[in-house]
C-alpha cells in the first residue's frame, strides 16, 4: 500500500502541474520543510523552556496527588510529611501540619458586634500572622470598611482609612468569609477542590485547585484571595502550628479563604482575630450548644445578615447594642 | 484490507488524506509563507510570555483579588461567539436550503473549529495551575457536574470542536474521494451542531450572568445580548475571510453568501444594540445597586475612569459600523463592507471583553474601586493565541481551496459536480 503513495502525489502533482511538479523537487521540498518544521519546533521548545523551572517545583508525587477527601490515612500521612519536608527545605522553618477534623455536633457561627467595633485593624494583622500570609502583599483574610453612620451601603465605605479611629461620625464593618449554608463558591468550582465541612466551615484542597478563580468571581464577600505568587515569609515568623486545610503555606497559582482558624477551633480554641480584639466585639461558637453565648446573642439581639437577599445564608451575624 | 486500491478502505486512507492535506496546504507562495511565518513568531512570542507566567506566577499579569479575571476570559468570551457565529451560515444552507451558502458554507466550520482552540487556550492560559488541568477530565479528576457551570462549558465547547472536525473532515475526505457524501453520515451532526453553536454561547452567558453577587453579569438579558453580538462578529469575520480567500487565492465565493450574513448582521445588531439600550435605561433609570459597575464603565466613578475610553471607542465603532452596514455599498463588493466588519469586530471584542467582564469586578463586591489594565505580558499571550488560531484558519482554507478546486483529489478525473 505505502508503496503507491508516492507514485499517486507525483501523478496529482503533474495533473495540477502547479506547486509540485517532479518527484526529485517533491524530496527537496520535504527536506525543506523537515527543516522548517524542526527549526520551528526547537523555537517552540526553547520559547516554552522557563517551564522547565516551575516543573523542578513540582514532584511526580505532588502531580499525582489525589483529591483530599479520597486520600486514605497512609497517603495523608505521606502528604503531610512532605509538605512538612518542603516548608523546611523552602522557608527554613520547622512546623507541625496536622489534619483537623470536624467536631460532631458543633456548628461553628461567627458574630460581631457592630457597636462595638472600633476599627482598630487588630483582627486584620492577627489573620496576617496566624494564616502565615504572604509579607509583601500584606495579606490577610479580613478587610474592615469605615462606614459613615446612617447608612448600611458599603458604596458610601472605604476600605483605605486611615488617623485615629474610631472616628465620630463612623461606624466599622470587618468582612470575612460568611461561611455561607449556600455557598455560590462551592457550586461554581469545576473540580470541587472547595467544600463545605460539617461544622459549616468552607474549605479549600491547595493541592487539588486548578486556580481557575472562578470562586473568587462568585463570592459576593471578597472573601477569597488568590496566590498570584509563592508566599513570602521569614523563617521566624512562620506560624509553626498548621493543619493541612488551613493555614500551612499556600502553593503558589491557588487559592485560599478563611477557615474560622480551623487549626484552632477544632482543637477547642478561639479564632486568631477574636483573641486579637481589644474590644470585645467578636464572638464565635457552636450554635447547636444551648448555652453558648452566640446562642444567646442570636437569640436576643438585633442582628444584621450582610447581603441577605442574595440567598447565600451566612453562618456570620453583625449585631447592635 | 487490501483488496482493490480504488476502494481503499477508510481506514488507511483517511490518514493518507490527512497526511495530504498538510502537505498540500503548506505549499504556497512566497506571501503565504511570509504570512505563516510572522503568525509562528507571534505564536511563539506568545508561548514563550505564557511560560515565563506559570514560572513566576500570575504576579506577572495585571489581575488582582479585585479583577481577578480580565483579558484571558475577555477574549475567551469573544471567541466563543465567533465559534457561535459561524451557525449563521449552518441555518441558511441547511434549513433554508440556499444552495449558494451551501457552497461556503465550510468556511463558517472552520472558523467555528479555529476559534474553539482559542477559547480552550485562553482559559488554560488563565489557570493558576495548568499542570492540574487533568482534574477537570472527566472519570480521573473530579468534574463538578452539573453544578458548575464552568463543567458544563467544558462539555459544550469540546463537544461543538467534535462536531466540526467531523463534518469538515467528513465533507473534505469525500469531495477528496470523488463520491457523493452520504446525508447519514454528516446531516443529524450538521442540524446538531446549530443547537450546538446556540449552546455554546448559552452556556458561556450563565457563567457570568448565575453569579447573584456581581450585579452587573446577573441580568437575564446576558445570554440573548452574548447571542446577538455573536451573530454580527462572527458573520463579519467571515465576510473578512472570504474576501481574504477570493483576493489570495482566486477562489471566489458567490455573491449570494456574503449579502445573506450582510442581511443577518443588519438586524442582530440592531437588536444587539436595542437589548443594549434596554439594559443601560433599566439600570440607569432605577438607579439601583445594578448602576455602579455602570457608572463606573461609561462615566467613570470616584474620579477613576480606566474603562471609559475602552467602551465609547466600541460603542463609536458599533454604531459606524451598524450605519456602513446598512448603506447599499455594503451589499456590493466594496470597501465599505470590509471596513463595516472591522469596526464591528474591533467594536464587539471590546464590549465583550474590557467591557463586560472588567466591570464585572469594578466596584468590588465589597465596593472598592480597583482598576485593570492589561499587562504587556497578558498582550503577548492573547497575541500568541491568535496567532496559532490564525495558522489553523489558514492551513484549514488552504485546504478547503486545494479540496475544492481540484488541486488535491484522489482520482483527478472524477465528477466535481456535488458541493459542500
Amino acid at each position: 500500500m505505502t508503496t503507491t503513495e508516492p507514485s499517486n502525489i507525483a501523478k496529482a502533482n503533474v495533473n495540477t502541474n502547479r506547486s509540485l511538479p517532479i518527484v526529485e523537487n517533491f524530496t527537496r521540498r520535504a527536506a525543506v520543510k523537515g527543516g522548517f518544521a524542526t527549526l520551528g519546533a526547537a523555537a517552540f521548545v526553547a520559547a516554552i523552556s522557563p517551564l522547565r523551572q516551575a516543573a523542578k517545583s513540582t514532584t511526580a508525587v505532588e502531580f499525582m496527588q489525589q483529591h483530599y477527601t479520597e486520600l486514605s490515612p497512609e497517603q495523608k500521612a505521606d502528604v503531610i510529611a512532605r509538605l512538612e519536608a518542603e516548608t523546611k527545605e523552602k522557608y527554613g522553618a520547622d512546623v507541625t501540619i496536622a489534619d483537623d477534623r470536624p467536631i460532631p455536633g458543633t456548628k461553628f457561627v461567627y458574630a460581631i458586634n457592630l457597636s462595638v467595633c472600633n476599627g482598630n485593624g487588630k483582627c486584620v494583622e492577627a489573620c496576617h500572622k496566624e494564616n502565615n500570609h504572604d509579607r509583601s502583599t500584606n495579606q490577610s483574610y479580613i478587610r474592615v470598611i469605615e462606614m459613615p453612620k446612617g447608612t448600611m451601603d458599603m458604596e458610601k465605605g472605604s476600605t483605605t482609612y486611615s488617623g485615629v479611629v474610631p472616628k465620630d461620625d463612623k461606624f466599622y464593618l470587618p468582612v470575612q468569609c460568611q461561611q455561607c449554608d449556600e455557598p455560590p463558591c462551592v457550586d461554581v468550582c469545576p473540580v470541587k477542590a472547595t467544600w463545605k465541612e460539617e461544622d459549616g466551615i468552607v474549605v479549600v484542597d491547595y493541592n487539588w485547585c486548578i486556580g481557575c478563580r472562578y470562586c473568587e468571581a462568585a463570592c459576593p464577600y471578597h472573601a477569597r484571595r488568590f496566590n498570584w505568587k509563592q508566599p513570602e515569609v521569614p523563617a521566624e515568623e512562620i506560624n509553626p502550628d498548621q493543619s493541612y486545610l488551613s493555614n500551612r503555606v499556600r502553593p503558589v497559582g491557588v487559592v485560599e479563604k478563611c477557615t474560622y482558624c480551623l487549626h484552632r477551633t477544632r482543637r477547642g480554641k478561639l479564632p486568631a482575630c477574636l483573641e486579637a480584639c481589644p474590644t470585645g466585639a467578636r464572638v464565635f461558637g457552636n450554635i447547636l450548644d444551648k448555652d453558648s453565648s452566640i446562642r444567646w446573642i442570636l437569640e436576643n439581639k438585633r442582628v444584621y445578615i450582610l447581603k441577605e437577599e442574595l440567598g447565600t445564608k451566612p453562618a456570620f451575624f453583625y449585631y447592635f447594642d | 484490507m487490501s483488496s482493490i486500491p480504488v476502494k481503499e478502505a477508510a481506514i488507511t486512507s483517511y490518514p493518507k488524506f490527512i497526511g495530504r492535506a498538510l502537505w498540500l496546504a503548506t505549499e504556497g507562495s512566497f506571501a503565504f509563507y511570509a504570512w505563516m511565518t510572522a503568525l509562528t513568531a507571534v505564536f511563539l512570542v506568545g508561548a514563550n510570555a505564557w511560560a515565563n507566567q506559570v514560572a513566576g506566577g500570575m504576579i506577572s499579569t495585571n489581575m488582582t483579588d479585585h479583577v481577578s479575571w480580565g483579558l484571558y476570559i475577555a477574549n475567551f468570551t469573544f471567541c466563543v461567539g465567533l465559534a457561535a457565529g459561524g451557525v449563521m451560515m449552518v441555518i441558511p444552507a441547511y434549513l433554508y436550503d440556499d444552495e449558494e451558502m451551501h457552497k461556503v458554507v465550510i468556511i463558517g466550520e472552520v472558523v467555528a473549529i479555529a476559534a474553539i482552540v482559542m477559547c480552550t487556550l485562553s482559559v488554560v492560559v488563565d489557570l493558576g495551575r495548568p499542570d492540574r488541568f487533568w482534574h477537570l477530565i472527566p472519570g480521573i479528576g473530579k468534574f463538578n457536574w452539573p453544578m458548575s457551570m464552568l463543567t458544563w462549558d467544558v462539555i459544550v465547547l469540546n463537544g461543538y470542536l467534535v462536531i466540526n472536525l467531523h463534518v469538515v473532515g467528513y465533507l473534505l475526505y469525500m469531495r477528496y474521494l470523488g463520491r457523493k457524501p452520504n446525508g447519514w453520515w454528516y446531516l443529524p451532526f450538521v442540524f446538531l451542531s446549530i443547537f450546538w453553536a446556540i449552546s455554546i454561547h448559552t452556556v458561556t452567558a450563565f457563567l457570568y450572568c448565575g453569579l447573584g453577587g456581581r450585579p452587573f453579569w446577573n441580568s437575564a438579558l446576558l445570554a440573548p445580548r452574548f447571542l446577538a453580538s455573536a451573530f454580527v462578529s462572527g458573520p463579519a469575520f467571515i465576510i473578512l475571510v472570504m474576501r481574504v480567500l477570493r483576493v489570495t487565492t482566486g477562489y471566489a465565493a458567490p455573491i449570494g453568501p456574503a449579502r445573506t450574513l450582510i442581511q443577518i448582521i443588519r438586524v442582530a445588531m440592531t437588536i444587539n444594540l436595542l437589548m443594549l439600550v434596554s439594559e443601560i435605561f433599566t439600570v440607569l433609570y432605577t438607579g439601583s445597586a445594578h448602576a455602579a459597575p455602570l457608572n463606573y464603565l461609561f462615566f467613570g466613578a470616584h474620579g477613576k475612569s480606566g474603562l471609559v475610553q475602552w467602551i465609547w471607542t466600541a460603542i463609536g465603532m458599533n454604531l459606524l459600523g451598524t450605519v456602513l452596514f446598512f448603506t447599499p455599498a455594503a451589499m456590493e463588493r466594496s470597501h465599505v463592507r470590509i471596513l463595516a466588519c472591522l469596526l464591528v469586530i474591533v467594536g464587539i471584542w471590546i464590549e465583550k471583553g474590557m467591557g463586560l467582564i472588567v466591570p464585572g469586578f469594578i466596584p468590588s463586591t465589597l465596593h472598592e474601586i480597583v482598576e485593570y489594565s492589561p499587562s504587556l505580558l497578558e498582550w503577548k499571550v492573547v497575541a500568541g493565541i491568535w496567532g496559532l488560531g490564525l495558522i489553523i484558519l489558514t492551513l484549514s482554507l488552504k485546504l478547503i481551496v486545494n479540496v475544492f478546486t481540484g488541486r488535491m483529489e484522489l482520482h483527478p478525473s472524477a465528477d466535481k459536480t456535488s458541493v459542500s
